[in-house]
């Protein structure tokens, strides 16, 4: 379909386009890799009187790793980051997603932060974000501030950014020594969309038993969250494929799942525990082998 | 031809191919003639509504519109035309924009002309109409209760029409039977999608009083003689052209109301009319296929034998008809028994009106609806009676040696063996092994499924008598006088490559190189009066075509040549480029000498005029029967209800192969397409007849990841209804998939007891059926 006509601007500059943000208001929109943004608005379900494309600015794409993690620039397309050794090395569920997400086309085009601010409660990035307990730094006409994930993800399309904040980046600390993640999902046949996704990160002591572990799950109800009865049943103890079957069992239990004609809400929450056990297995078999 | 066949029969590529991946071939979209305006729609969000008011007053001042159209200035133009109807059937009148009330979601209600597409589009959305939005019908079943809303206010009921087709005695044979198994399924609506939505681009020229009118078709000259009718223009005033088509599946093989609105505003303006529609309006307002539910009941006897198949049938129609909407569930009647000798059938179809876009021919159009019951209820039937599924098939397939095989629906099958293409699938499958090795994985915990399906289907549509009318097809052959050859056909290939496979028929009666003939179609100022191409009657009607104009014109060429040689013209053959004298091959020319001479006509044969070109209209005496044996092997998840395709095995015998090249292509995209059936694709709609899934983020089609590396076999038994002895491929993979791939995941599923799942089998539904089998 075709979309309202609109004005395009494109700032060289952070400081502009926050800018152009604060003049246009609610009439503006950030255009990233416009692949959420553009099917929209084709759809005639918004209609921007502005967009303000940040792919001019410089410093907002790339990967850099530091001995702790690594820092992913808001405008790092999937492609980049599903490519990414550093990504690979240190946190391999976020690879995983991004090599997950719908077609080649898309992961050219598509961004990290088009895909977080955007909070399609089908995404793949969110449940990686609360596994990895990863920082989303925004800036805003008052300057920086970074967001927790557990705070950022407020429910369906919704997020903890401000009016007129542009996400700038997102830090990842890399894997424990004894410790690795995993994302896996099952895809909307049409859309490859999440009808359930799910990513957990692990970290191992000396003997073997759990450390920490964080579970995120996506497309599963109306905002990606945090599977935290399994996560509280499997710290502490040495994991086996039972009890983690068994943990992971709970992903869904209790939760408002999502309900359409391709996934009932008790689908939704099977899978959610189905995906779990696979993906927890999946991340401490390569935590005790790393 | 004396000589072996150099071009028929050889794997040669597709010419079309290197301009559509490079993106250098013409579709409608890509004629801009200067001044072009473009159309854009206002149409209904709803299923069912009254329109109480339509208010253009902002549309028509908005940037750049030049004119608006609503149903009182459209009122003139013909309805949209339909054919191929059973006796009593109520026929709705299709308007080209809705009056008073919208029957589906989609339907056009406002036209607005405008400079840009963007601006007639920003404008249609400024068209206000005051909907009141009524019950609409949606569910096949219960549009039959009383007390049912209505589609049609003024008809009684939903009911469109009543048919039905019987051989022998159903009751007799049901009584006969030993055990009798009985099931319900649904092959549900699906949404064609040819990758090229349709588009039109009409220019009159008022000076000249001639109209062009491009469109994305299947059958170019039933658009001229329809649309010119339907805006009251002789057809010889209208030049229709069929440039490069991307692909149809039978969707376009319809007359549809913007070719028409097109053709009338042009004429009103005087300028060209441009409308490209997008794949919202694709999945909404081009016709969907298949939109059956049924009933079956088969009778057996202890041995397999079948004595009797019923399908009591509701055939989802839509609002109104397309071309074909009633015929094409008639021909689920006709090929009701499939490959098996069945004494008894019965077939009876309520066709029910529904607030939906109409429902045609979509690729197998109602045969693979036939085959699929068919093929499914021989599955169940195997298992009631602890039958391997070959078995209980070859129980039931006629001899070799039964053909021409009368059918009890009235059919007679040119030509089969279909012991030896189950044959060959098995061996090429290694069916024992992979019954081992599903044995071996159901002890893993992992389950393994095989399925089946053994098909026969009716191409070559056909001759004109038993389809009502214009079953044959045209061609010209004209050499020229450069000894070059081209091809003007009245089949309208749409990406089936007939450029190719009709230059190869014509290199090879001629003796000349196929990279010297070119093929034209599509354009009805230069071919002959043709009917199109659908039904897999491309190659085997317009092809048959091809090869007697071919030999008029080389009948002609050996009269010059027998003249030049002083010989008999019996005696001329040609060769490599070379027309000599067989029994005297020292007394040679060069084709293209040849060819000039009948051009110079300095010195004629007797009874000859100049000029190298013939013309023949084809009509075969019978359909042709392709048929075949499909073997899946999926592998089920049975947590997630996941289901993957392992190995597909296809044996298909399409009679003789012009080129094997593009018959694969044609199995291969058949088999994606009925795999895409089976498995992901359907749409569904709201309450409020609204679709649910009209998109491609939502409606699945099957993509090259989720299938295998297909294994293509043949056998090869020749038709003699034509002269290639081809038999027609454009339909054969989607009807013996759709089957097999569903036959394969019950199978897959037998250890919990489910015998039946209906399509798509998406993961929801397997999962489904596994825990109510668990709990
Ligand atoms: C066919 C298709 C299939 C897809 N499949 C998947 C899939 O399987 N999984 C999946 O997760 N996603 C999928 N997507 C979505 C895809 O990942 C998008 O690229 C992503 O969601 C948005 O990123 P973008 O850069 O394109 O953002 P845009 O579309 O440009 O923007 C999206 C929204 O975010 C805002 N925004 C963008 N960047 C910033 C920023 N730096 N700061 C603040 N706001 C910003 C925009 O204003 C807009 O509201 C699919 C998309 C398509 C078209």
């Amino acid at each position: 379909m075709i979309p309202a006509s609109f004005d395009y601007v494109r700032p060289q500059s952070l400081e502009d386009a926050l800018a152009q943000l604060g003049e246009h208001g609610d009439d503006a929109r950030v255009l990233a890799g416009g692949h959420s943004l553009l099917p929209v608005m084709k759809a005639r379900l918004a209609d921007p009187g502005v967009l303000v494309d940040i792919a001019g600015i410089d410093g907002l794409s790339g990967i850099s790793e530091s001995e702790d993690g690594i820092t992913i620039g808001a405008m790092t397309t999937h492609a980049e980051i599903e490519a990414s050794a550093s990504v690979q090395g240190r946190c391999r569920s976020l690879a995983e997603a991004a090599a997950a997400i719908g077609d080649v086309q898309v992961r050219n085009r598509g961004t990290l932060g088009g895909s977080l601010a955007h909070a399609d409660p089908a995404a793949d990035y969110p449940a990686v974000i609360l596994a990895a307990n990863a920082e989303i730094t925004v800036a805003g006409a008052d300057g920086e501030r970074v967001i927790a994930a557990d705070d950022f993800f407020t429910g369906t399309y919704e997020t903890a950014l401000g009016a007129g904040e542009i996400i700038t980046s997102v830090r990842i600390r890399a894997s424990a020594a004894r410790g690795s993640s995993a994302y896996l999902k099952a895809a909307q046949q049409a859309s490859g969309f999440a009808v359930c996704g799910v990513a957990a990160r692990i970290a191992l002591d000396a003997d073997g038993a759990v450390e920490r572990i964080r579970v995120g799950v996506t497309g599963v109800a109306e905002s990606a969250y945090r599977a935290t009865s399994v996560e509280d049943a499997l710290t502490g103890a040495a994991p086996s494929a039972e009890s983690i079957r068994k943990a992971a069992a709970t992903a869904g239990e209790g939760v408002d799942a999502l309900d359409d004609f391709y996934a009932g809400a008790d689908f939704r929450r099977h899978l959610a525990g189905v995906y779990a056990a696979r993906a927890i297995g999946k991340a401490w078999i390569r935590a005790a082998g790393e | 031809m004396a000589q072996a066949p150099k071009f028929i029969g050889a794997p040669i590529k597709r010419r079309d191919d290197p301009r559509l991946i490079q993106g250098l071939a013409h579709y409608v979209d890509d004629f801009n003639p200067p001044g072009t305006l473009h159309m854009a729609l206002a149409r209904s969000p709803y299923g069912k509504a009254n329109i109480r008011s339509v208010d253009v007053s902002k549309a028509a001042v908005a940037e750049g519109v030049v004119a608006v159209y609503t149903y009182e200035e459209t009122k003139g133009i013909g309805p949209v035309p339909v054919g191929g109807l059973v006796p009593d059937a109520k026929v709705p009148v299709q308007p080209i924009l809705a009056d008073k009330q919208v029957l589906f979601a989609g339907e056009p209600v406002v036209a607005v002309i405008a400079e840009t597409r963007y601006g007639a589009s920003d404008a249609a959305a400024l068209v206000e109409i005051d909907y009141e939005p009524l019950d609409a019908v949606v569910d096949l079943e219960a549009a039959l209760e009383p007390g049912s809303p209505k589609v049609h206010d003024d008809y009684e009921s939903n009911e469109a029409f009543v048919w039905g087709i019987a051989g022998g005695d159903v009751e007799a044979g049901l009584k006969e039977a030993d055990v009798i198994v009985k099931e319900k399924m649904t092959n549900a609506r699906v949404a064609p999608l040819a990758l090229e939505p349709r588009g039109v681009l009409a220019h009159y020229l008022p000076g000249e009083d001639k109209m062009t009118l491009w469109t994305s078709t299947q059958v170019p000259h039933k658009v001229r003689t329809l649309v010119a009718g339907q805006i009251g223009m002789p057809e010889n005033r209208m030049r229709v052209i069929a440039p490069e088509v991307g692909g149809g599946f039978g969707s376009k093989l319809n007359i549809y109301r913007e070719e028409a609105l097109a053709a009338f505003v042009t004429r009103e303006l005087g300028v060209p009319i441009k409308w490209v529609e997008s794949r919202s309006e694709n999945f909404l307002t081009t016709i969907h296929g298949r939109g059956q539910v049924g009933e079956i009941e088969m009778g057996l006897k202890n041995d397999g034998t079948i004595t009797a198949f019923r399908y009591n049938v509701l055939a989802d129609c839509g609002a109104y008809y397309q071309l074909l909407t009633v015929a094409i569930f008639t021909l689920t009647g006709l090929m009701l028994p499939g490959p098996y000798k069945i004494a008894n059938i019965e077939m009876n179809a309520t066709g029910v009106f529904t607030n939906k876009v109409a429902t045609d021919a979509y690729r197998g159009a109602g045969r693979p609806e036939a085959t699929y019951i068919l093929e499914r209820m021989m599955d169940i039937a195997a298992v009631e009676l602890g039958m391997d599924p070959v078995e209980i098939r070859r129980k039931n397939f006629p001899d070799k040696s039964e053909f021409p095989f009368s059918t009890s629906a009235g059919l007679s099958y040119d030509s089969g063996d279909y012991h030896l293409a189950l044959d060959r699938a098995l061996e090429a499958a290694d069916y024992p092994a992979m019954r081992a090795e599903q044995e071996e994985a159901r002890k893993d915990g992992r389950y393994l499924g095989i399925g089946f399906s053994t098909y026969v289907e009716i191409c070559g549509m056909g001759p004109s008598a038993a389809l009502g009318g214009q079953g044959w097809e045209s061609a010209r052959v004209r050499v020229e006088p450069t000894g070059k050859a081209t091809v003007f056909s009245g089949a309208s290939p749409h990406g089936q490559g007939q450029q190719t496979s009709f230059a190869q028929i014509v290199a090879d009666g001629l003796g000349i190189d196929a990279n010297d003939v070119t093929v034209v179609h599509g354009d009805t100022d230069v071919v002959p009066y043709g009917v199109g191409t659908f039904g897999s009657r491309g190659t085997v009607v317009g092809g048959s075509a091809v090869v007697y104009a071919r030999d008029k014109v080389r009948a002609k060429m050996a009269k010059f040549a027998a003249m030049e040689f002083e010989a008999d013209a019996n005696d001329i053959e040609f060769e490599d480029g070379r027309v000599f004298v067989r029994s005297a091959p020292e007394k040679s020319a060069g084709f293209a000498d040849v060819a000039m001479m009948a051009y110079s006509a300095i010195a004629l044969p007797e009874d000859t005029e100049p000029g190298l070109e013939e013309t023949h209209f084809f009509e075969p005496s019978n359909f042709t029967f392709p048929f075949g044996t499909h073997i899946v092997l999926t592998e089920v998840d049975p947590e997630t209800g996941d289901v993957e395709i392992l190995r597909y095995v296809a044996v298909d015998d399409v009679g003789n192969m012009i080129n094997p090249l593009l018959v694969h292509g044609q199995i291969h995209g058949g088999i994606a397409q009925g795999t895409g059936q089976a498995l992901e694709e359907e749409m569904l709609y709201g309450e409020g007849g609204q679709p649910l899934n009209a998109s491609f983020m939502h409606y699945a089609l099957p993509k090259a990841n989720r299938l295998p590396r297909f294994e293509l076999l043949h056998t090869t038994t020749p038709t003699d209804v034509n002269p290639l002895g081809a038999k027609g491929v454009g339909e054969a993979g989607t009807i013996g998939s759709t089957p097999a791939v569903v036959n394969a995941v019950i199978d897959a599923l037998s250890p919990f007891g489910i015998t039946h799942i209906d399509m798509p089998l998406r993961p929801e539904r397997v999962w489904r059926a596994i825990a109510e089998k668990r709990a």
